[in-house]
């Protein structure tokens, strides 16, 4: 690593590292030389708890275009699970009728 | 049958504002006296390729000792505590100063010491190597490989703790100056190397700087995909020929 640009994105949400599973508050995202993927860059993200500190972390090293494939694939693992879970909503809340 | 042997391992040392502080230490044993090197790791921490490098100095003859410019963070893996410097902005140049300040003492001190002490630092360790050649007194020679952001174009980018830009400090420099880079490097860049040298020229100071083809960041570290093991060996023999050049005993002090 070579530069000191990160963009840290703010989030809710768990990650489960060496000592299972942990809040997360903030992610870390930066493109610079990885620690252990085999590639000159990579996109690097550390899934961090800032609030309590941000000593563990959970990391990711990917290349560039699997960081973009990784993008799609989020976005659409999104909109499918809304729309399907929005679907099982709708299912929830017909009436059942009574025996 | 020729013997040869070194020592390494982890010592304590004091750096800046005191604080005691973890190097790795590796020098030959028997003879002397021996040179000192200061290594400056690089940006990614003090990991195993940094140890490497200091017992790589050793085996060719200088007692070399590696700071831990990140103790500070606490325990954990190279890269854990690299993640977390790097997500708090680095460390701050005056704080490195006082530690690079640190491990010159340190070797200085030891009784094996001739009493020169050069520099020689990596990725963002030659930065660092510029800044303190510049800013400390005692530096015989120093060697800078492939120090990003020595020149800074962007204002912008300088803040409080790297306020100042190594090249503004270049006047300052007063010892020999040995640079290595490859060509392929984006920071630095070529233009950056080359207005970098013409800086040194243009103020009479002296220096060498060596480009490599077919080699761009961190060519020497055997741990990356970046290796470049021509160029490395090239490297290395250069780094090696400047340093017993420069740091070798006054013959005075050797004949007494």
């Amino acid at each position: 690593m070579c530069s000191y640009i990160v963009e840290k994105a703010k989030l809710f949400g768990s990650a489960k590292g060496p000592n299972g599973w942990m809040r997360i508050d903030t992610a870390n995202v930066y493109y610079d030389h990885p620690f252990h993927a085999p590639l000159d860059h990579a996109l690097g993200i550390d899934f961090i708890n800032e609030a309590d500190g941000g000593r563990e972390r959970v990391a990711v090293e990917l290349s560039a275009e699997s960081a973009r494939e990784l993008v799609e694939k989020i976005l659409a693992a999104l909109a499918n699970g809304e729309i399907e879970h929005g679907k099982a909503a709708h299912h929830a809340a017909a009436p059942v009728a009574a025996e | 049958m020729t013997y040869e042997s070194m020592l390494a391992e982890t010592v304590a040392i004091r750096g800046h504002k005191g604080d005691v502080g973890e190097a790795y230490y590796a020098r030959p044993l028997g003879g002397g006296p021996w040179p000192g090197v200061v290594l400056i790791h690089h940006m990614p921490g003090w990991d195993w390729w940094i140890k490497e490098a200091t017992r790589t100095l050793a085996h060719n003859g200088f007692a070399t000792i590696s700071p831990h410019l990140y103790f500070r963070e606490g325990p954990g893996s190279p890269d854990d505590v690299g993640a977390r410097v790097r997500a708090a902005g680095g460390v701050a140049d005056e704080q490195v100063i006082g530690d690079v300040a640190g491990a010159m003492a340190f070797l200085r001190a030891q009784p094996y010491a001739n009493g020169k002490v050069g520099l020689i630092g990596f990725c963002s360790g030659g930065r660092h190597t510029y800044l303190v050649a510049c800013s400390l007194p005692g530096v015989d020679a120093a060697v800078d490989c492939w120090g990003g952001n020595v020149i800074v174009d962007d204002p912008k980018q300088l803040n409080a703790k790297r306020p100042v830009a190594p090249i503004d400090l270049t006047e300052k420099l007063a010892c020999p100056l040995l640079g290595l880079f490859g060509n392929d490097d984006e920071n630095p860049n070529r233009d950056q190397v080359n207005r970098t040298e013409a800086r040194l020229k243009a103020l009479g100071k002296p220096y060498e700087f060596h480009r490599y083809d077919g080699a761009g960041h961190a060519f020497f570290n055997a741990a990356r995909p970046a290796y470049r093991p021509e160029q490395a060996l090239d490297g290395w023999s250069k780094v090696f020929a400047f340093f017993h050049k420069h740091l070798a005993a006054p013959a005075a002090a050797r004949a007494a």
